[in-house]
């Protein structure tokens, strides 16, 4: 079996790995770069714990073949934070303690980003439409829309 | 299993023809991903045609109709307004397909020839009159959408075929076009019931239409008879009960969790009459 040798950049940074075709974005993300915060939850592309960008476009990596991301760019939870300082989403889902058990959190966090910056000033039922490709089985969501709508009317006023 | 990124699609196609064992094509992968996991299908060839040149486009064409590649997405679909306004029901049909993650994957191409019976954007692109170049080892044809699916996971392409292209038809005056489903719940499941229709108005009275049904067979259907209870009518309450009573009348449906037979047999009749109005009230202008 014959590995390709993909090149790509993960939050900023240009990375290579080897990988067999039928490896997983997420796969390659999580064991040959240990960028483990995208979470495989279902597989299928049903739950969106394993939400990533790539060029700009939210997508499940686990629907996505390690392959396809040579000379893409790919961001993850990873690059949510500038070094210490939490993204102001961060920030919000602590101070609403949006999450219980995190495994959805860093799916969410990213495709919230990825809404935020599509629309910076989206209503209730848009947002939830839009995360409605994220499950969490701990919050009922309201916690979790109610951080994403509170850090929009933050942006804007910031900006 | 062997990947392959080919440059055009003579090479995908020739890549294909002389592959052994299964071969699938890859576009956006939402449907062969989750096989490939589940091991339902084993490829032995998987041929990505991402990396051939225009297959992200959508582009408008010189006498009005659009050609969009056949790794367009539905979240490039749903940014493209000028294609909303033309074809508001080919791009809500997509844009029913999954959650925002998958939209930014899925294609139309990839829902035609995953082959399911119940394919959100099939009977929008039947009804529609949308049709696909196919590039084979004998050269490109052009074969209308409703000929592709032969059965549940089947279809019609041969060995070495691809789909290369799509091809929706000038939208022109007075024409409107609507897609509605039925599911359990309020978003991403499968269709128990999918309705798309596609009308031309002179004054108040149609003069053109297609109604397409989806999951009620085993394959999507185009009903002629559908067609016909409307045709020369301003879709008054006999022309929509006529219309409900084709549409019922042409499901042969499953039984499944979702659905029973008579549950889908009633309700496409009625969901025929509601995208008819849609779609009516689309032919005159109005936004809807």
């Amino acid at each position: 079996m014959s590995k390709f040798h993909v090149s790509t950049t993960v939050n900023g940074d240009t990375v290579e790995y080897l990988c067999d075709p039928r490896e997983t974005l997420l796969d390659c993300l999580r064991d040959k770069l240990n960028l483990t915060g995208a979470k495989e939850g279902c597989g299928t592309g049903d739950c969106g714990a394993c939400s990533v960008t790539v060029d700009g476009r939210l997508v499940c990596s686990c629907l996505m073949l390690g392959v396809e991301a040579d000379g893409k760019q790919v961001e993850t939870v990873e690059g949510i934070a500038e070094g210490d300082i939490l993204h102001p989403l961060q920030k919000k889902f602590i101070e609403y303690a949006a999450l219980q058990c995190g495994i959805c959190t860093p799916g969410i966090l990213v495709a919230a980003k990825s809404l935020l910056e599509k629309n910076p000033n989206p209503t209730e039922e848009e947002t939830r439409y839009w995360l409605a490709g994220n499950l969490c089985r701990c919050t009922g969501y309201d916690k979790i829309i109610r951080a994403v709508m509170d850090t929009a009317a933050d942006l804007r006023e910031a900006s | 299993m062997d990947y392959h990124s080919p440059a055009s699609f003579a090479e995908a196609s020739a890549l294909a023809a002389n592959a052994t064992g299964i071969t699938r094509f890859l576009a956006g992968g939402t449907d062969v991903l989750v096989q490939l996991r589940s091991e339902l299908v084993a490829p032995d060839t998987l041929i990505d045609i991402k990396k051939i040149n225009g297959v992200h486009d959508i582009t408008r064409n010189a006498d009005g109709s659009w050609t969009l590649g056949v790794a367009a997405t539905g979240a490039e679909m749903s940014e493209h307004a000028e294609l909303g306004k033309d074809w508001p029901g080919v791009v809500e049909a997509m844009d029913l397909i999954g959650s925002t993650q998958v939209q930014g994957r899925a294609t139309l191409t990839g829902n035609l020839c995953n082959g399911s019976p119940a394919a959100d954007s099939v009977p929008a692109m039947v009804a529609a009159g949308v049709t696909v170049t196919v590039t084979g080892p004998d050269g490109d044809r052009v074969v209308p959408v409703a000929d592709i699916p032969t059965g549940p996971g089947k279809t019609s392409l041969t060995k070495g075929e691809v789909v290369s292209a799509v091809h929706i038809p000038a939208r022109g005056d007075n024409g409107g076009d609507a897609y509605l489903r039925f599911i359990p719940r309020t978003e991403m499941d499968i269709a128990v019931v999918g309705v798309g229709v596609n009308l031309r108005l002179d004054g108040d009275t149609i003069t053109e239409a297609r109604v397409s049904l989806g999951a009620v067979a085993p394959t999507i259907l185009l009903v002629e008879d559908c067609a016909k209870a409307i045709i020369g009518t301003t879709l008054d309450e006999d022309a929509l009960d006529a219309l409900a009573t084709a549409a019922s009348a042409a499901c042969n449906p499953i039984d499944d969790k979702r659905g029973t037979i008579a549950f889908r047999t009633e309700v496409a009749g009625v969901l025929a009459k509601r995208a008819a109005k849609i779609a009516y009230a689309r032919a005159k202008g109005e936004n809807v």
